[in-house]
């Protein structure tokens, strides 16, 4: 074994290991040791690429040498590289974008408290993309949500505190179905390690036994952690978390944590149920049905918002719609347009969060929408930086948002049954999405009025800002530019799955 | 179908407990009320487990007496993930409380749209 397949191991414990060490740390230790921890995380995510690339496979890593069936695994191949180092980044990104204002939202004597919560993230999230074992992820899954919570919790004001309590209840909802659905399967199955469990459950379909209770965990598993990702009917809480933590926390709930969930789903359908078992159950129509109304009805809610975090969230909604409806397809290309998805909305939500910080800075801190009038030629680079995600969420072309768009409608066309209402569900979310977009990136570079203008002033961007929004669109574009390259890798790791 | 509701009659009570538990996280207006219904989803699911982990007649697989045939035992796997799942509830349980206190000490109520009004009023 080579020393690369010890790093997916070693990149959890290290996250987990600086949330203790944080804890006894003042908040400035604590951040470089959490900036630290998250470069020395990324490289190795990235060597893990590269290693999985070079030999062609997965790699399984067993925890304490216990063999398979009694032991915990941790298994990583190309998509589980290419996920952790692209976590990483985003979170290094949203922590810096966000560092000002987190300065002002946050006491000093609080501030290590924040980057406890951001280092147990990350190792959860690590541990949710890398484990083989469906338990562990449960565990995780819980560890993720309290996280979750700690970042939304750390502004104290009577908002954050309903936002977090209203989260934590829908979150806890979801787990519970989770949690029932794995135990189920196990009671079916015996096994808790997903690659034994893959074999038993392909062994009773094809014996045609337990349907209905096979059908019933699936369902359990999908709901559960399509309530704790935000999926349509269960997105109520969702604005108000987004919307009123601090700008670092909204830039990693909605990249970050929502999509771990969403990763954690694919495994399941790929390494546990296996894909043509869920491909053929009446699961994927539910997802397919809500993932459509979440993108209609988020972009409906973002064009009623007054609010510009409120409205970025509200597209959260739809853009997660977008992921389930690539589910819901039920092929590998749907599949692949989603994983894409998933890649795309991160790296562009991020920006859109910290771009409208910087706009809402150069408007006096005001949260109406009629004050932002002009915000983008007062602050240059919240302005770029918010045109283009905005153009990239409607999906222009050389940006990320365009080729996720694209694979959606291709992998809609092969799809028999689903193709017209697909492709008209993306039609419509297009016209929403740009109608929403192009009101805030006209209103943003029009002229404001006297009245507004007397109010504010004009700002400048520090280092750490233009750097992120740079890095941030660069991103975009590499996505946009060589999705050739990002369509091989998703392509190589979802085969790897199997 | 009667008969097996019958003979898992375990089981049928901790889907039933389930089912109380999740609706009424789900519907309480009362935060204490909520967190008790967290409570019962969570145990019903370790009630549950421990159905399934036991085998009639067997007895908890700790050695005594130098008996180590596998047969003698129960399965001790799903007694393990109650363990673990006791401890990821107890921790989501206190987060829950903690937020209620403050929620509490902050616009003296219980109840979570009562607090959604407030906070409507102060126009935040």
């Amino acid at each position: 074994m080579d020393f690369v397949c010890n790093f997916p191991a070693f990149s959890i414990v290290l996250s987990m290991m600086g949330a203790i060490v944080s804890s006894a740390l003042k908040g400035k230790w604590a951040k470089h040791l959490n900036m630290v921890i998250l470069f020395i995380v990324m490289l190795m995510s990235l060597c893990v690429l590269g290693y999985t690339l070079q030999t062609g496979e997965f790699f399984v890593y067993t925890m304490g040498k216990f063999p398979a069936p009694w032991g915990n695994e941790i298994r990583a191949g190309v998509l589980e590289g290419l996920m952790a180092t692209f976590f990483c980044i985003i979170m290094i990104l949203s922590l810096l974008g966000g560092r000002k204002h987190f300065y002002q939202d946050v006491e000093e004597d609080r501030r290590n408290l924040y980057f406890i919560m951001t280092d147990l993230l990350l190792g959860s999230l690590l541990a949710m993309v890398y484990t083989n074992d469906l338990f562990t992820a449960y565990v995780f899954v819980e560890i993720n949500t309290i996280a979750a919570c700690g970042l939304i919790m750390i502004i104290r004001n009577g908002r954050t505190i309903e936002a977090a309590i209203r989260y934590m209840i829908m979150s806890l909802l979801g787990s519970g179905l989770f949690l029932i659905g794995i135990c189920i399967l196990y009671d079916l199955t015996g096994h808790l390690l997903m690659s034994s469990l893959k074999e038993s459950v392909a062994n009773l379909v094809s014996q045609g036994e337990y349907v209905i209770p096979l059908t019933m965990t699936i369902a359990l598993m999908s709901v559960g952690l399509a309530i704790k990702s935000a999926l349509f009917p269960f997105h109520a809480w969702l604005p108000d978390a987004y919307g009123y933590s601090t700008i670092s926390s909204a830039a990693m709930l909605s990249s970050l944590v929502s999509k771990g969930y969403i990763f954690l789903v694919i495994k399941i359908m790929y390494r546990v149920i296996g894909f043509d078992v869920f491909a053929n159950s009446k699961i994927i129509n539910i997802l397919f049905v809500f993932g459509i109304l979440g993108m209609i009805i988020g972009s409906v809610s973002a064009i009623k918002e007054n609010d510009i975090m409120r409205m970025i969230a509200f597209s959260s909604v739809a853009q997660i719609g977008y992921i389930y409806m690539g589910f819901g397809l039920g092929s590998q290309a749907g599949m692949i347009a989603s994983v894409f998805h998933i890649f795309s909305h991160a790296a562009t939500k991020a920006l859109l969060f910290v771009a409208a910080m910087g706009l809402r800075d150069a408007s006096g801190g005001s949260k109406a929408f009629i004050d932002l009038t002009g915000a983008g030629r007062r602050h240059l680079w919240a302005g770029i930086g918010f045109t283009v995600g905005g153009l990239s969420m409607v999906g222009i072309p050389t940006f990320s948002g365009f080729v996720s768009k694209l694979l959606f409608s291709q992998a809609a066309i092969f799809s028999n049954h689903k193709m017209l209402i697909a492709l008209i569900a993306l039609a419509v979310s297009t016209i929403l999405n740009a109608i929403y977009f192009m009101k805030t990136i006209i209103r943003i570079y029009s002229a404001p009025g006297e009245e507004i203008a007397a109010g504010t002033q004009k700002c400048k961007s520090d280092i750490r800002y233009i750097l992120t929004i740079v890095s941030f669109l660069l991103l975009n574009v590499l996505l946009g530019m060589s999705s050739t390259v990002f369509y091989f890798l998703i392509e190589k790791g979802l085969i790897m799955f199997d | 179908m009667g008969p097996n509701f019958i003979a898992n009659y375990g089981e049928v009570i901790a889907m039933i407990l389930f089912g109380i538990g999740f609706t009424n996280l789900l519907l309480q207006k009362n935060m204490i009320k909520k967190i008790l219904g967290l409570n019962i989803m969570d145990t019903a699911i370790y009630l549950f487990l421990a159905q399934k982990g036991y085998i009639d007649g067997r007895i908890a697989p700790i050695i005594v007496n130098g008996v180590t045939e596998a047969e003698n035992y129960i399965n001790p796997i799903p007694s393990g993930l109650v363990l673990t799942g006791i401890v990821v509830s107890v921790s989501v349980t206190a987060l829950m409380l903690s937020l209620t206190i403050r929620m509490y000490q902050r616009y003296h109520t219980l109840d979570l749209d009562e607090v959604s009004t407030q906070l409507r009023k102060e126009g935040l």
